[in-house]
């Protein structure tokens, strides 16, 4: 039976220049509960899909505040971006003690990066196992960004991670140049709208989504579960909303994550470039 | 060579009065901002009182420098509660994390003078006043720091709390009205600016009760 | 010497007592920036050993920083902020510390060295504009610190703050803020036995951080208390 020899460690090379473990660090993000974001100049707005392990449990957080000016939502092991959100919160705190001044979010971005890094080339390591969308305002306006397992981390105007993600980048793909100038409440209508894309025709209910907001003149919150009903109701996403066109490469997605997860997958390109 | 500076210390005093009063709905915190070492006035404009959770606030004179790093460890210290907890720290938990983190330099001790006042989880004000190395006491008012020697007994005098002696407990709140309060803490001021060198320029004056928070300022004497 | 500052001396290498100082420096808000005076005296004890001492440095794109004390405790800290200020311009995002960050992070440097008995020997002066915001702050060596429109370490604060008291205003021109700096320096050539009549002003605006060439001031000495001061003081030397 066929076995690849290159994934057993982090630091082993396979021949075709690619770190296994590292990509299926990757792939845990995938396996996720969605989570999404989106900013305008002013504005961010993180929001994420929740859903309960058992019908006897609840959910799991996965939106966390790092400070005033800086949050996190993250897909794939909660525990490990649990970890990096403590780590987070403790450099905020300790540059403001130092500084008297709010951490710049690119430079905890990177810090944060060069952190999972290391995690990809050391033997006794193992990479997180986690994707963070880190929003956050800073003295050169709003920011997103995206961290991934690999160490590496990228700026977006709206992106989404996690469990059929795809059909909520589609939608923002399709809308994105309207967001720089977006207000507020349009910005979390289109949070939303895509929260609703990842779901896959099950009602958007606001026990299974979690929305917070982050701008000028508002510092970092998570919404409360009524606010976020009636923007819903409000929105008139109840039913009306026609059917969102499902994407088809939607799908083929989620088939492709378990594939990935047996750990032989080839084709395609390096997850890392992502 | 013979000696050309004294011994160097780590400390200084630069001066300043604290005076917090408890009523039944709300808490009256005020100080001077008057900054001084020795014979100078380094600044008249130099608040003493620290805002460190939306239902405490913290009054300290003593060393600036101590005063500051105090202030910074408990503003850190509030953060990781709200992290972990997702409220605002009380008023009657942050005084003990006030007395634990004061007692932490038990033998390098901040030299620092605290009154901290804000309201009970019942709404109810109240006050705790500290030594510099963090034995504490709930009060219904207190004075701390250059001038305590002349408002304490002043205030003692017109509030006539209840002996903490008596049992039960009485309660430790004064019976004056927010504004009665407020006038108080005026006219000792204004006294104690009369015969301490180290409080003056301007008084501040924080008012905590159900609406929220309000400041005022009054004019105190510059010489 | 006595056996206890003895022990201190041969045991450690601490400031307890500093070789070469320099004395006041000067600050103000003034309409456009802030303005910072200063010497060039190093003084050894009471010997004028350096006379081109440099005690007024920029400290990235916003801050201007003067310096009193020890001058080799000085010289350190410029080292330690040449390297803050490298390490912020690394990161090239757009970002950078102003006056407000660097004076925290000094206050923070000098508490530190106090806190283990191992003080930078200084009291320091912070000014800058960033953001269209003037700041102006001050620490000492045991990390003491405040912001005022008008600052003076050592001597100043004696000779100088009163003047400052009676003449500043927010909205001094730049000329008028030289001008009124100059008579704080005058005052203190005359009076402080460390000052020498070797100066420079540095300027910091929105535009940046200008420090003039060393000068001197005008003085008079041929009043008769001057020419002559134990006229009158029969019997002393």
């Amino acid at each position: 039976m066929f076995r690849n020899q290159y994934d057993t460690d982090v630091t082993t090379w396979s021949p075709a220049g690619r770190l296994f473990q590292v990509e299926y660090a990757m792939e845990a993000v995938k396996q996720g509960s969605a989570a999404i974001g989106l900013r305008s100049k002013t504005h961010v707005v993180l929001a994420c899909v929740n859903k309960a392990q058992s019908e006897l449990s609840s959910h799991q957080r996965k939106i966390f505040k790092v400070d005033d000016h800086i949050g996190v939502a993250i897909a794939g092991l909660t525990a490990d971006g649990r970890v990096l959100s403590r780590y987070m919160r403790s450099e905020c705190i300790n540059h403001s003690f130092t500084y008297e001044s709010a951490l710049p979010v690119g430079r905890l971005v990177v810090q944060l990066a060069d952190k999972a890094q290391v995690c990809t080339q050391r033997s006794w390591k193992r990479p997180y196992g986690v994707g963070l969308l880190v929003g956050g305002l800073d003295e050169s306006g709003a920011h997103l960004y995206y961290n991934c397992p690999s160490g590496n981390y990228f700026e977006y105007q709206a992106f989404a991670i996690g469990s059929r993600s795809q059909a909520a980048k589609t939608y923002m793909e399709r809308k994105f140049e309207t967001f720089d100038n977006a207000s507020r409440e349009e910005l979390i209508k289109h949070a939303l709208f895509a929260i609703k894309e990842t779901l896959q025709g099950e009602k958007l209910k606001s026990s299974i989504c979690t929305i917070a907001v982050l701008g000028v003149g508002e510092s970092f919150n998570v919404l409360d579960q009524q606010t976020v009903q009636e923007l819903i109701n409000s929105f008139e996403m109840v039913e009306d909303e026609a059917p969102a066109p499902q994407e088809p490469s939607a799908a083929p997605e989620e088939a492709a994550a378990p594939a990935a997860g047996e750990g032989a997958a080839d084709e395609g390109a390096a997850p890392m470039e992502e | 060579m013979t000696k050309q500076q004294a011994n160097w210390s780590p400390y200084d005093f630069n001066g300043g009065t604290c005076v917090a009063v408890a009523g039944a709905d709300y808490c009256v915190i005020a100080a001077d901002t008057r900054m001084s070492t020795g014979y100078n006035i380094l600044t008249r404009d130099y608040s003493k009182i620290c805002k460190l959770a939306d239902k405490s606030l913290l009054a300290s004179s003593g060393f600036q420098a101590d005063v500051r790093a105090l202030q910074k460890n408990l503003e850190a210290r509030h953060q990781i509660y709200q992290h972990q907890h997702n409220k605002q720290m009380s008023c009657p938990a942050m005084a003990q994390l006030l007395s634990n983190t004061l007692y932490y330099k038990r033998f390098f001790p901040y030299y620092a003078f605290n009154v901290l006042g804000g309201l009970d989880n019942e709404g109810k004000g109240c006050v705790f006043t500290y030594d510099a190395v963090g034995s504490y006491e709930k009060v219904g008012y207190s004075s701390q720091g250059s001038g305590s020697k002349l408002i304490m007994p002043f205030l003692d005098n017109q509030l006539k709390s209840p002996s903490p002696l008596l049992l039960p407990a009485q309660d430790a709140v004064t019976p004056l009205s927010e504004l009665e309060a407020i006038d108080l803490v005026k006219t000792a001021f204004a006294s104690a600016t009369e015969r301490d060198i180290y409080t003056g320029d301007k008084l501040e004056i924080v008012v905590l009760n159900r609406e929220g928070i309000r400041r005022e300022y009054m004019e105190l004497r510059k010489d | 010497m006595d056996p206890n500052s003895r022990l201190v001396m041969e045991d450690s290498q601490r400031t307890l007592t500093p070789y070469v100082t320099g004395t006041s420096v000067i600050g103000i808000k003034y309409k456009d920036g802030v303005l910072i005076a200063a010497d060039m005296g190093g003084s050894y004890g009471s010997t004028l050993r350096y006379k081109s001492v440099e005690r007024l440095k920029a400290i990235g794109k916003h801050s201007l920083l003067g310096a009193s004390g020890e001058i080799s405790d000085f010289q350190e800290l410029l080292r330690y902020l040449d390297g803050l200020i490298l390490y912020d311009n690394m990161w090239d995002d757009g970002n950078s510390l102003g006056p407000k960050e660097v004076h925290s992070y000094l206050t923070r440097v000098m508490y530190n060295r106090r806190n283990k008995f191992n003080p930078l020997w200084n009291s320091l002066v912070l000014g800058g504009v960033k953001n269209g915001q003037k700041y102006l702050g001050t620490v000492n060596m045991i990390g003491v610190h405040y912001q005022d429109n008008h600052v003076a370490t050592g001597f100043g604060n004696h000779l100088a703050i009163p003047i400052l008291r009676d003449e500043w205003r927010e909205d001094l021109s730049f000329e008028e803020g030289v001008r009124l700096l100059e008579k704080c320096m005058r005052v203190l050539i005359y009076r402080d036995r460390s000052a020498i009549n070797k100066l420079q002003i540095a300027k910091i605006t929105a535009e940046g951080v200008t420090i003039s060439p060393p000068y001197s001031l005008k003085t008079f000495w041929e009043f008769s208390a001057f020419k002559n001061p134990t006229a009158g003081a029969e019997g002393s030397w």
